[in-house]
């Protein structure tokens, strides 16, 4: 039978004992049939990696798979997005991505979600045992990454609940760089705590644009931000009609003119405009089968895993780097509470005060709410006029005591941010002033 | 183990044949941006026009063939269900120029134009508006022609010397009342202070072309003539900090001198096709100008035959202990070592090992005697360093059993080298690359 030939290689693997195996490795039939028939994993993104990625996950034993993606299928995915034809142009990429891997290979359910990852409620994502990402955007990660780390208890000896982890896998391409890595929140570094490793996007200052331009970019940029809402305040730019892009186009070769540079062409138009990464085939594959592989060991354990980034590099022969990141202890995304240092005396308004104006925790905040435990010390919305007169009492007397961890939420966190009392001058964990 | 698997055996003649033809009448320029913006429209062109033939529509086959028609690849040959001999496959072979003096900073040797330029930029003088505009690449001229004339001509070497050159860049910074103002184009002076001591690297990229050879001879009488020892200069420069007039003009001098420095290969490419009976135009100007722009990424890949790669005595041993013995690259080694013992384990026993359950254990004894017998004519065997039991157990298990996402990964890496030999552009891999999904590590070995 096909389906018998087709399963062989993979179940070498999950039927035989290794010397080579993740923690706990039982082998036996039962695991391909867990990962058929009752594993879920989830797919964030159904372009270039997402294509990919679902290819790579339906031929490796994953039965139940969901993926999703807002976007429609554009001409210039074609070179890459294997999934999708000419005449499926202007459809939505999740439904369609869905139906041919059922088409092509059978016995995998694939369910399309067409929508922004926003739309989806926190119980959407916590049905599944492995999240993987192929996303091209920093923003969208660090929801995903918010999202899974929101799931995470900690124990009273402060280690990861493992039940409350949810490990997700990321993959990322430009031309022929890619990377690969593991997010097991609670374990590894999280994206937060390694926002680093992502370079800061290149913005031209805009004296730059208006007064010293050099470069086509330049030129580029200064007809987009400076002209179009100078020239034509009543229209909003579409980045997708080609009349505004050449108009862009138009008014920068203008701007190079009279500056006496060269070099602006319609493709460099789009390429700024849009922000396009180049993006090819063979990286996609790559980087894609690598983060399926680590979902697999992940949830067979059948080899050891990834330790946690893998970066990959085909410009000059093939170079691969693979690093252990380490944890932010002070991550306020994934860490078990960020020890943050006050007077007892401090009333909760003080302290909400405090950590709003606080360099590294403030990023995240804008109106918070602050819980302790079950208790609602200060709370927006509904309960706000309820807990208001807690905000003029000491801390000291709302919690129990100095290393207590408060809960703050905000609008800017998808899960609350766990802040660590430390009452400074009290070294035996008393509440005397 | 199954590629390797596919190198031995009997010559053979294709099978069937195809030709896929892409759907030519979409807009190409659309479909093939993302792709383009990585090789060029002359790298997409070169991919329309190829025709690549695949041997074995395996696993790894198939994912490399799917990435290459989506690259762009119309047109294929595929052999499957025969054996193929190594020396079918002929010698994989690209050639480039190995002679070249290594690009060295411009910077601390400035072309006439250049230094003229450089030393007319008066920074005592300067208004505080142009000094705060000077390009960078003047103040490193600057700095580099000042240091050199107080150091006997030497460049900044150790890391206080550089240091101290960076220094000195920013003590050139304008003062009110003591404290130095923010000058942005002295700061990145300072944070591109390198490349007065390094040649800048950027992504790579060399179009092949029928007078391919002609031009590398043209370019070793340019380095040896005009160029003194250099290669021709690129004549791009960098977006800096500066006024427009004195960014276009720094940039007017770079690409002058590149056009002048492409002018002189040009004529000796001419003379050379003329000495040798050749049409002195058969090499359009343009490829000529292509070809010096990216003089500075020429290499030299030589790449073994399989026959050669696999032949009896074929490693060169030392390397092959070393890497063995080195803790980065041990396993990757181990696995080269048993990849190539398991394909003797099937001529010998005409099975993989790993093939029945009930013989694993055995396999693996067996296994890694073929392994020792490889080490020893290497003259890589004895020693503490050997293959891990671990692999060998590793390697069993499998059963030269394909996963589809290793397949993915290798296939992948195949499609994208085929594609650099195709466009011309970037560096091919030069040796077997060994991956190892376990680790998630690789290494590359030429032994």
């Amino acid at each position: 039978m096909e389906l018998e030939g087709r399963w062989r290689d993979l179940d070498y693997l999950l039927t035989r004992q290794g010397n080579v195996v993740g923690p706990g490795f039982e082998p036996g039939p039962e695991i391909r049939e867990f990962l058929h028939n009752d594993c879920r994993v989830l797919v964030v993104g159904a372009g270039g990696l997402g294509c990919e990625l679902l290819k790579d996950l339906a031929l490796s034993g994953f039965g139940n798979i969901d993926v999703i993606d807002m976007d429609t299928i554009d001409v210039s995915n074609l070179n890459r997005q294997f999934l999708f034809r000419m005449q499926d142009v202007g459809q939505s990429k999740a439904e369609v991505a869905a139906r041919r891997i059922q088409q092509r290979i059978p016995g995998v359910t694939v369910t399309p979600h067409h929508c922004m990852i926003q739309d989806k409620a926190l119980d959407f994502y916590e049905q599944f045992h492995v999240i993987v990402l192929g996303l091209d955007s920093l923003e969208a990660r660090r929801y995903m990454n918010s999202v899974a780390c929101s799931f995470l208890e900690y124990d009273e000896e402060g280690q990861p609940d493992l039940a409350t982890v949810k490990p997700m896998v990321d993959g990322g391409t430009e031309g022929f760089k890619g990377h690969a890595r593991v997010l097991i929140p609670g374990v590894t570094p999280c994206f937060e705590c390694t926002l680093w490793l992502f370079p800061p996007q290149t913005k031209f200052p805009l004296c730059t644009l208006a007064e010293t331009p050099r470069s086509p970019a330049h030129c580029i940029e200064y007809a987009k931000i400076i002209l179009w809402p100078k020239e034509r305040p009543d229209d909003s730019f579409d980045a997708d009609c080609e009349e505004h892009m050449k108009w862009v186009y138009d008014k920068a070769l203008a701007r190079a003119a009279e500056f006496g540079i060269q070099g602006v062409t319609y493709q460099l138009t789009q390429g700024v405009v849009k922000n396009i990464i180049p993006a090819i085939a063979s990286t996609n594959a790559i980087v894609a089968a690598q983060c399926t592989l680590e979902a697999l060991k992940m949830v067979t354990m059948c080899s050891t895993g990834l330790n946690n980034y893998m970066m990959y590099v085909g410009t000059d022969g093939v170079y691969t780097l693979t690093t252990p990141y380490e944890r932010d202890d002070k991550c306020p995304i994934c860490s078990a509470g960020i020890t943050f240092e006050v007077p007892p005396s401090t009333t909760l308004q003080q302290l909400i005060d405090q950590l709003v104006a606080d360099p590294d925790l403030g990023k995240h905040l804008s109106a918070p709410s602050v819980s302790y435990g079950s208790t609602n010390l200060f709370m927006r919305g509904a309960l706000e006029a309820q807990t208001r007169p807690n905000l003029e009492k000491p801390i000291s007397d709302l919690v129990d005591g100095d290393g207590s961890i408060v809960h703050v939420n905000d609008r800017k966190l998808v899960a609350a941010m766990k802040i660590r009392l430390k009452f400074s001058g009290s070294t035996n964990g008393t509440m005397e002033m | 183990m199954s590629r390797e698997a596919s190198l031995s055996g009997d010559t053979s003649t294709p099978t069937h044949s195809l030709a896929l033809s892409g759907e030519m009448a979409v807009d190409k320029s659309k479909r093939y941006d993302r792709g383009i913006r990585v090789w060029g429209a002359h790298g997409q062109e070169a991919l329309e026009a190829a025709r690549v033939c695949l041997l074995n529509a395996g696993p790894t086959g198939t994912e490399a063939l799917k990435n290459l028609v989506l690259g762009g690849i119309h047109s294929f040959t595929i052999v499957d269900g025969a054996k193929v001999t190594a020396a079918d496959l002929g010698n994989n072979f690209l050639l480039t120029a190995d002679s070249l003096a290594g690009s060295r900073a411009r910077l601390s040797n400035p072309w006439p134009e250049l230094a003229r330029y450089v030393e007319g930029v008066d920074l005592a003088s300067a208004e505080d508006q142009l000094h705060s505009h000077v390009p960078y690449a003047v103040l490193l001229a600057k700095a580099a022609k000042q240091w050199q004339e107080q150091h006997d001509g030497k460049l900044p070497g150790s890391y206080p010397e550089r240091a101290a050159f960076k220094d000195m860049i920013r003590s050139w910074q304008r003062h009110i009342d003591g404290i130095p103002l923010e000058e942005e184009n002295f700061a990145e002076a300072a944070s591109n202070a390198h490349k007065v001591w390094a040649p800048p690297t950027v992504s790579p990229e060399l179009r092949a072309s029928p007078g391919f050879w002609v031009l590398v001879a043209a370019l070793r009488r340019f380095i040896e003539g005009e160029g003194k020892g250099l290669l021709p200069l690129e004549g791009s420069i960098p977006d800096m900090h500066a006024s427009t007039q004195q960014y276009l003009e720094l940039q007017r001098i770079y690409r002058a001198k590149a056009d002048a420095d492409a002018a002189a290969v040009e004529a000796h490419a001419r003379a050379i096709l003329e000495g040798a009976g050749r049409d002195p135009a058969a090499i359009p100007a343009a490829d000529i100008k292509h070809f010096c722009k990216h003089a500075r990424y020429l290499r030299l890949v030589r790449c073994r035959s399989l026959a050669e790669e696999t032949g009896a005595g074929s490693c060169r041993g030392g390397a092959l202990r070393a890497a063995l013995a080195a803790e980065d690259t041990a396993a990757s080694a181990a696995l080269y070592v048993l990849l190539r013992a398991a394909d003797r384990f099937h001529q010998t026993y005409q099975r993989y090992p790993g093939s029945y359950d009930s013989e694993v254990e055995e396999d693996a004894a067996l296994l890694k005697s073929q392994a020792q017998a490889l080490l020893a004519e290497c003259g890589a065997g004895g020693g503490a360093a050997g293959v891990a039991d671990d692999l060998v157990g590793e390697v069993c298990r499998c059963a030269a059993g394909e996963l589809h996402v290793v397949a993915a990964v290798v296939g992948a890496v195949a499609a994208q080298e085929a594609i650099k030999i195709v466009t011309g552009q970037f560096v091919p891999l030069g040796g077997v690359l060994i991956y190892n999904a376990m680790a998630c590590t690789s290494s590359v070995f030429a032994f």
